[in-house]
């Protein structure tokens, strides 16, 4: 399978992050799969015309697409025009070239919440008029529109993160390359429900204390994070718990809220991102499926019942309460 | 003279075009363009303070913590907050990881592979370079990533994930060490150190860092096999191809100082101009007269930089700013970095040739030996159960700006805030010094001065020569325009 990879709208920390691909490596685990790299910035040697010649070829049928990957989001600013990101050397605007080569691809790939949704580089009053391959944050459209359908009749891929993880990536290619990656294997807003049909929350480290909402009051805190710090891992389609970043983290291992970086539009959540928004005390977000009735009667009742541990604990950066010591039998 | 337009240039980081005009088949004069602009300084504008730890290190997938760091530092200031030690420790080693694994992948990735060109095809050292530094199948990049991704395991226990991690904060990080972790850490950068001593430099670390000379370093290239180590290969291509006649800039060099413990710096901060300066960074301007920019018509510091574009505005080449140091300008990253600070083997190299491709590969490798044996010292010095972070609330109106090193130079951020939001954030990136365009001297930027005198190989249509000096400076075209 041929793969192109091109850049637009974003910061490349996708392309950085599939680097970090382990068991095996990147480039060892493309080749498991049959996956030949045609081009892709970070990686091939051919720069320049050599380069402008292989898309032209590409778009003119003389070379196989299989795979056209997108990182970062389609730019279309300046009033529509695209001039603030032409492709280097064509004088031509990128998006020209992504809706030229999206329309002989086989498969198109959007890495990344950017390319997917318009992410980051849409933030504030989207200065670059970014937008994702098939969506306006959570409107469908975006660069080609919401009738399109690639040559096997599947929407774009979304595999969107704030950066996404190198397995996200390799799983989601490596199906493809199978034959294997249907549309039932894509939730709602394009994504691959391998990562998405998680929650962030499912392997938290601090579900003890989101149990009993015991709750981190600043930076640093061991405590749950929803309460107080802005975290939605209890909303987040991802499973980052589960399957770890960089050996052994995820953002609530390293101590800070999840985001919802893998959500359209969660680049403004209207609200500072580590301050939880409230009503009357209650946080606004619920956890997913949650009723808000039984949430508000559960938090109340656990909160109650919090052991002194973890209400000590969760307002320290180290554990000061260890659990006691079971002395086993009727104890 | 004959005018040619190259681009786009992988193997940099983001997107770059270079316009050359020729005379005699050497590049006579050269506009660096800078081809995609997103916002974010207006993006930033009106957000809570506290927001930019979230949008400045999606700024840049590969200097994405130096760019927290950066406005962690600005937003310190505005609070008046430090750290505690083990917030200084805990965040040099995050920064520290970021700025080691970028050297590397610049060496493997994106610079070496260059000789593995067919251009090169007929030189006697061909077959044995174009087998291990062969874009994507040489053998080098294999055991490279592998080594990579094991070494930010410590972006794991320490920062959550990377890139893009919100553990660095104003008062220190969000993450504490435990003593268990702390012996992981020192392992992590152990197996590092093997896979440094092993391959790239097949030597110790210590060894390399003693090199002090012109005439130890021949020596040390003497002792060895050309095919040793991949420094030894690097260095050897580097004679036989006279990398140190090429990319000369404007010889002054920018450091603001890195790995910061409270008000001191491990290496030092300064500018080398014949001689070495205090850094004074008042004296930081923006000019936009050749950046497709509007509303300000003079340079401006940062404080007070506006950032609107304007794709139709004359004369304009790029999207990047040019900043000038007192009206100079200056060239920053590891070779800037090694000299402000004295390496005396550095120091050397510069005298005799000035900045140069050699010198700032060789600077960037040496600077990969001196930071593990730092990062070595700071794993050992954290104290498990002492605080890893301060707090203190943001006021209504302040301004403050944070200077760290990049892997690949000087990075500033500068905010003002009133009413408790953010009334101008303006960001100054490591490649917007060293790919700056002109300013309104004319004065060109330092890999526009790079560039003159680059010459031709028989039959090239595209210069080999600039793809080396493009890539010497390890460009971050993301952060450039921001």
């Amino acid at each position: 399978m041929n793969l192109l990879w091109l850049q637009s709208g974003g910061c490349g920390g996708c392309t950085l992050s599939l680097l970090c691909a382990e068991s095996p490596d990147l480039f060892t685990t493309l080749e498991s799969a049959g996956i030949r790299i045609l081009w892709h910035p970070s990686i091939s040697e051919a720069s320049g015309s050599e380069f402008i010649e292989l898309l032209e070829r590409i778009i003119k049928g003389q070379e196989r697409l299989d795979l056209l990957c997108l990182e970062g989001s389609v730019v279309c600013g300046p009033n529509g025009s695209g001039k603030f990101h032409h492709l280097s050397g064509t004088g031509k605007p990128m998006m020209k070239w992504v809706e030229a080569l999206a329309g002989v691809a086989r498969h198109v790939v959007a890495v990344g919440s950017c390319a997917a949704y318009g992410g980051i580089t849409a933030a504030g009053g989207n200065p670059s008029e970014a937008c994702g391959l098939q969506y306006d944050e959570t409107v469908e459209g975006g660069l080609l529109g919401k009738a399109f359908k690639d040559q096997q009749g599947l929407p774009v891929i979304n595999i969107a993160g704030c950066p996404v993880h190198p397995n996200w990536v390799t799983e989601t290619l490596l199906q493809i390359a199978a034959g294997e990656l249907e549309q039932e294997h894509l939730d709602d807003w394009g994504r691959p429900r391998s990562y998405a049909d998680h929650l962030v929350h499912h392997g938290c480290p601090r579900n003890e204390f989101y149990e009993y909402k015991a709750s981190a009051e600043k930076p640093s805190d061991l405590g749950c994070l929803m309460e107080h710090m802005g975290c939605l891992g209890t909303q987040a389609h991802a499973d980052c718990n589960t399957r770890l970043w960089n050996g052994e983290g995820s953002c609530l291992r390293g101590g800070y809220a999840c985001i919802n970086c893998t959500a359209p539009g969660f680049e403004e959540p209207g609200h500072p991102f580590t301050e939880t928004p409230k009503i009357a005390g209650i946080p606004v977000g619920l956890p997913t499926d949650m009723p808000k009735a039984w949430f508000v009667a559960l938090a109340s009742l656990s909160k109650a019942a919090t052991p002194k541990r973890l209400k000590e604990n969760a307002v320290a950066d180290h554990i000061r309460v260890p659990p006691k010591r079971h002395t086993g039998g009727k104890s | 003279m004959t005018r040619r337009i190259m681009g786009p240039f992988n193997r940099v980081e983001g997107d770059l075009e270079v316009t050359l005009d020729f005379a005699d088949e050497r590049v006579k004069s050269a506009q660096v363009s800078s081809s995609l602009y997103r916002g974010f300084e207006q993006m930033l504008q009106g957000k809570e303070p506290g927001d930019a730890l979230v949008y400045t290190p999606r700024i840049c997938g590969i200097c994405s913590v130096s760019q927290s760091v950066a406005a962690a530092q600005a937003l310190a200031a505005l609070q008046g907050v430090t750290a505690p030690p083990n917030g200084d420790l805990a965040t040099n080693l995050i920064l520290a990881n970021e700025n080691l694994a970028d050297h590397l992948t610049h060496f493997y990735l994106f610079f070496m592979p260059d000789f593995a060109r067919e251009t090169y095809s007929s030189e006697a050292w061909y077959p044995r370079i174009e087998r291990r530094f062969r874009a994507h199948t040489g053998t080098a990049a294999q055991e490279m990533l592998a080594a990579r991704s094991q070494f930010m395991h410590l972006m794991g226990l320490l920062a959550g994930k990377w890139p893009h991690s919100l553990a660095i904060q104003p008062g220190g990080t969000t993450r504490a060490v435990e003593i268990q972790e702390k012996a992981r850490l020192q392992a992590i950068v152990f197996g590092f150190r093997r896979f440094l001593e092993q391959t790239l430099f097949g030597d110790k670390l210590e060894a390399i860092v003693a090199l002090d000379s012109v005439k130890t370093l021949e020596q040390w290239i003497g002792d060895r096999d050309p095919e040793s180590s991949d420094f030894r290969r690097f260095l050897e291509l580097s004679r036989a191809l006279d990398l140190h006649l090429l990319g000369r800039a404007s010889d002054k060099f920018m450091s603001y100082g890195a790995y910061r413990f409270g008000e001191e710096t491990v290496l030092q901060q300064g500018v080398w101009d014949q001689s070495l300066q205090p850094l004074d960074s008042t004296s930081i301007t923006e000019d936009v007269s050749h950046s497709w920019m509007s509303h300000q018509t003079t340079p401006k510091h940062p404080f007070d930089g506006i950032t609107l574009p304007d794709a139709d505005v004359e004369q304009a080449y790029t999207w990047c700013k040019a900043p000038r140091l007192d009206g100079r300008v200056v060239e920053v990253g590891a070779l800037a970095r090694q000299q402000v600070d004295g390496h005396p083997l550095i120091r050397e190299l510069v005298a005799e040739s000035g900045g140069n491709v050699r010198n700032r590969v060789i600077a960037r490798l040496l600077e990969i030996a001196r930071i593990v044996i730092e990062m070595e010292s700071w794993s050992k010095q954290l104290k498990p159960g002492e605080a890893i972070c301060n707090h203190k609330p943001f006021p209504q109106e302040a301004q403050g700006f944070g200077l760290v090193e990049a892997a690949r130079g000087s990075l500033g951020h500068w905010i003002k805030i009133k009413h408790g939001h953010i009334l101008n954030y303006q960001i100054i990136a490591p490649t917007t010094w060293n790919f700056s365009p002109r300013d309104s001297q004319g004065k060109p930027g330092a890999l526009e001065i790079a560039l003159q005198g680059a010459g031709l190989r028989a039959g090239e249509k595209e210069p080999v020569s600039v793809q080396h000096i493009v890539r010497s400076f390890d460009p971050c075209m993301v952060c450039t325009v921001h």
